[in-house]
């Protein structure tokens, strides 16, 4: 009695190791098979806008829609300003498990509250339930269907082997450039823009008069060429040059000769400071408007911000200058193949005890995908609808086509921009998403920052320099700590050390208990015999 | 014997489960910023005669904590003869909780320019004998010259100001507010940034219920973001 209990008691004591290495994760909901439309539920939307009242104002208005088709549904929304807010603020509350039931986010971002069980609802059950899927049975509103979502921008949503985000809105980067200062040197406007010629007319623009002014625009204050995120740059000129970034398995391949390269670009032109940064400088559209700018890199998603009409302006009146505003696709390595970097908004919801409240969910982040919603928030900037329904409406090409009417809905500058992705769709791409990818973009990013200000401090920039740079990032952004997604079933490599120590001993210990037990089987054996 | 054997079982686990930790290797180490070989600590004078992206060295007393986030603290700090916006300041939470109003420190950096506002970044600092609470000094006569910027920073007051308009960030309280206050019917901007303020305090609440013609005296950071664009701290209704 007492050996077998000794052997329950150790195997219990074994249980808990079974946790320490590739467990897997489950849904934890499953669709409910009707919506309890007799009980109330009240969820909670997190949102972003870009400090813009309009793209408010549509929130507000989706709410007040939705929530008169489900008169049982209310729906409370917090506004964010800045993605990083949100994704802290969902760190924490899954930590009490008070996080928001829908959330616009990134797929980045997703990644890391994949790592909490059940945190995030997975989607693809309900995209295509009969009742309650995109555009079903039992659905109150003109929904789109599956299939009339881009299938590029419903892809993104894929982490591991299952959807666990709804693209809300997209957008990539673009080249606003200061025509009038560009002829001014004697320059034309090429048809395609490569880094070559962003470098070249940068320097040019660097000359001086007498008493110090730039000769371009005759003030004290000129940086031709600013890029607002330089996660992107990296991410974007590795990708131009088919260099690696990273693997989807989460493996890091960002510390490579190519990267060293751009950064000896940055290097050259931070040092001349003919470049730089948002975050070394401030906002390119700022610049850019006051004439101190030439090419100024930024998001379609900020082009009312930019021009010297736009309609949102973060300097005085008086400094914003008259000039001729173009929008290019970002510079290009190799036109046959140009590459852009798809981006913007993804909706994930989060899993709740009463299925029924996570169906709340759902059919919200369903309203936010019809044509109301993706015509009226894709206006509000250089945003495209996700939906083919919406893309190809009536309104949406009516909006389109009277671009440069007014400086406000029809501002051009802002339509011009959504059209360089509308048109390029299939030149866009997105980075690996694991856990750890979005420390990954921030070290993309920061290697740039830090050599444009090292540069300026006179540090020397050599291979030894670039050795320790990628060291620095390793340890700063613990991209040694980075790994796929396991959601799923994955390759996960050669097992650590520690976990072949692990096994080796619990494989022995088994060993030490099969020859005991043997061994008194035959005592006993013996005894009786005797 | 059963007794030993039971024992080595129970050590092999315990040595076994040890294994489940992380090695050692993968602790993560904060990646300090080099800054350049310590130079003697400079004048105020001397920091505003420094080139941009030139190693600083100064002393100062802290007079406003802004945020922190991450192991890096954003604060304005203060001496005799200037002020001092350090951006993002190594430092540790703990360490953070030591910078009380007074509190002297000496600082080391890079002199940098953001938006027009001045400020010291990629900086570490160390507490320091000494302390010196600043008073607001009045600079509503300044408004709209160009002698307003030498007093960039500092703890500043405006008296008799006329509320224009207010107005949230995200057009509900929670976010910054955007204050319009004109003195003889000449608009400036100021700001209610909300990481120094907070959104518990009686600055932001009570900024939240002016109205347009409220006479106020308003005190704050000089802070500069293309132009003036002072963070109050405190605000007094006056008629």
């Amino acid at each position: 009695m007492r050996k077998k209990l000794f052997a329950v008691l150790l195997m219990l004591c074994m249980l808990p190791l079974q946790g320490c290495h590739g467990s897997k994760k489950t849904s934890g909901f499953a669709v409910p098979e009707t919506f309890d439309a007799e009980k109330n539920y009240e969820i909670s939307f997190w949102a972003k806008n870009d400090t813009n009242k309009v793209q408010t104002a549509i929130y507000e208005k989706a709410i007040e829609d939705f929530e008169g088709l489900y008169p049982n549904i209310k729906v409370n929304l917090k506004l964010y300003t800045d993605y990083s807010r949100i994704y802290n603020d969902v760190i924490t509350n899954i930590a009490t498990a008070t996080t928001p039931n829908v959330c616009i986010t990134y797929p980045d971002h997703i990644a890391t509250y994949l790592e909490g069980d059940n945190v995030v609802v997975p989607l693809d059950e309900l995209l295509i339930d009969e009742k309650y899927g995109l555009s079903g049975s039992e659905v109150r509103f003109d929904a789109p269907e599956k299939e009339e979502i881009i299938p590029q921008f419903l892809s993104e949503g894929v982490l591991g082997e299952g959807h666990y985000a709804l693209p809300f809105m997209r957008s990539s980067e673009a080249c606003y450039i200061n025509v009038t200062l560009l002829e001014r040197m004697g320059y034309t406007l090429p048809e395609k823009l490569t880094w070559d010629f962003i470098w070249d007319v940068s320097e040019k623009a660097m000359e001086k008069n007498t008493d110090g002014t730039y000769k371009v625009n005759g003030q004290n204050v000129l940086i031709p060429f600013i890029y607002k995120s330089t996660d992107n740059m990296m991410i974007q000129w590795l990708k131009q040059n088919d260099a690696g970034y990273s693997t989807d398995e989460g493996s890091i391949e960002i510390f490579n000769d190519t990267t060293k390269q751009l950064l000896e670009k940055v290097k050259t032109h931070a040092g001349s400071y003919a470049f730089s940064t948002f975050k070394i400088s401030s906002y390119p559209g700022n610049f850019l408007n006051a004439n101190q700018c030439i090419f100024a890199i930024d998001s379609t998603a900020g082009a009312t911000w930019i021009g010297a009409d736009a309609p949102l302006s973060d300097i005085s009146k008086e400094d914003i200058a008259r000039f001729e505003t173009e929008v290019m696709m970002i510079p290009q390595v190799n036109w046959e193949n140009p590459k852009m970097i798809s981006q913007g908004p993804s909706i994930c919801l989060f899993n709740k005890d009463d299925p029924n409240e996570v169906l709340a969910s759902w059919l919200f982040a369903q309203y936010l995908l019809t044509n109301e919603v993706q015509i009226a928030y894709s206006e509000t900037e250089g945003y495209v609808p996700v939906t083919k329904k919406a893309q190809e409406s009536e309104e949406y090409q009516d909006y389109l086509a009277r671009m440069g009417e007014d400086n406000d809905t029809y501002y051009d500058v802002k339509i011009k921009a959504a059209k360089i992705l509308l048109d390029n769709v299939e030149h866009t791409f997105v980075t690996p998403v694991f856990n750890g990818s979005a420390s990954l973009r921030n070290a993309a990013g920061q290697m740039i920052e830090n050599v444009a200000k090292s540069v300026r401090r006179k540090e020397t920039i050599d291979d030894k320099y670039y050795e320790k740079l990628f060291e620095d990032m390793v340890s700063l952004f613990r991209l040694n700590e980075t790994g796929a997604m396991n959601t799923g079933e994955k390759d996960l490599g050669p097992l650590p050390y520690e976990s072949v120590v692990l096994i080796g001993v619990l494989f022995g210990v088994w060993i030490g208990i099969i020859c005991y037990v043997i061994r008194e089987y035959f005592r006993n054996k013996k005894r009786i015999m005797s | 014997m059963k007794k030993t054997l039971a024992l080595i079982l129970a050590l092999c686990l315990v040595f076994a489960a040890a294994g489940c930790g992380n090695g050692a290797e993968n602790e993560a180490t904060e990646a300090v910023t080099d800054v350049a070989e310590a130079a003697k600590v400079m004048s105020y004078e001397e920091y505003v005669q420094a080139e941009l992206d030139t190693p600083v060295v100064v002393e100062a007393y802290v007079q406003g904590k802004q945020s922190w986030w991450d192991n890096k603290a954003t604060v304005y700090a203060q001496d005799e003869d200037g002020a001092y916006f350090l951006y993002e300041m190594a430092c540790s939470e703990e360490d953070y909780a030591l910078l009380t109003v007074g509190t002297k420190i000496r600082v080391e950096g890079y002199k940098a320019e953001w938006s027009g506002e001045i400020e010291i970044v990629d900086a570490t600092f160390e507490i320091v004998e000494g302390e010196y609470v600043a008073e607001a000094l009045d600079v509503t006569e300044l408004l709209g010259t160009e002698e307003l910027i030498n007093h960039q920073n500092k703890l500043v007051s405006f008296k008799g100001m006329t509320v224009e308009a207010v107005e949230y960030k995200n057009e509900e309280p929670g976010d910054d507010i955007y204050l319009t206050l004109s003195l003889n019917g000449v608009p400036y901007s100021f700001c209610v940034e909300v990481y120094l303020t907070g959104t518990e305090t009686e600055v932001y609440n009570t900024v939240g219920t002016l109205k347009a013609g409220d006479k106020v005296d308003v005190e704050g950071f000089l802070y500069w973001y293309n132009g003036a664009n002072p963070h109050v701290t405190s605000v007094t209704v006056v008629e």
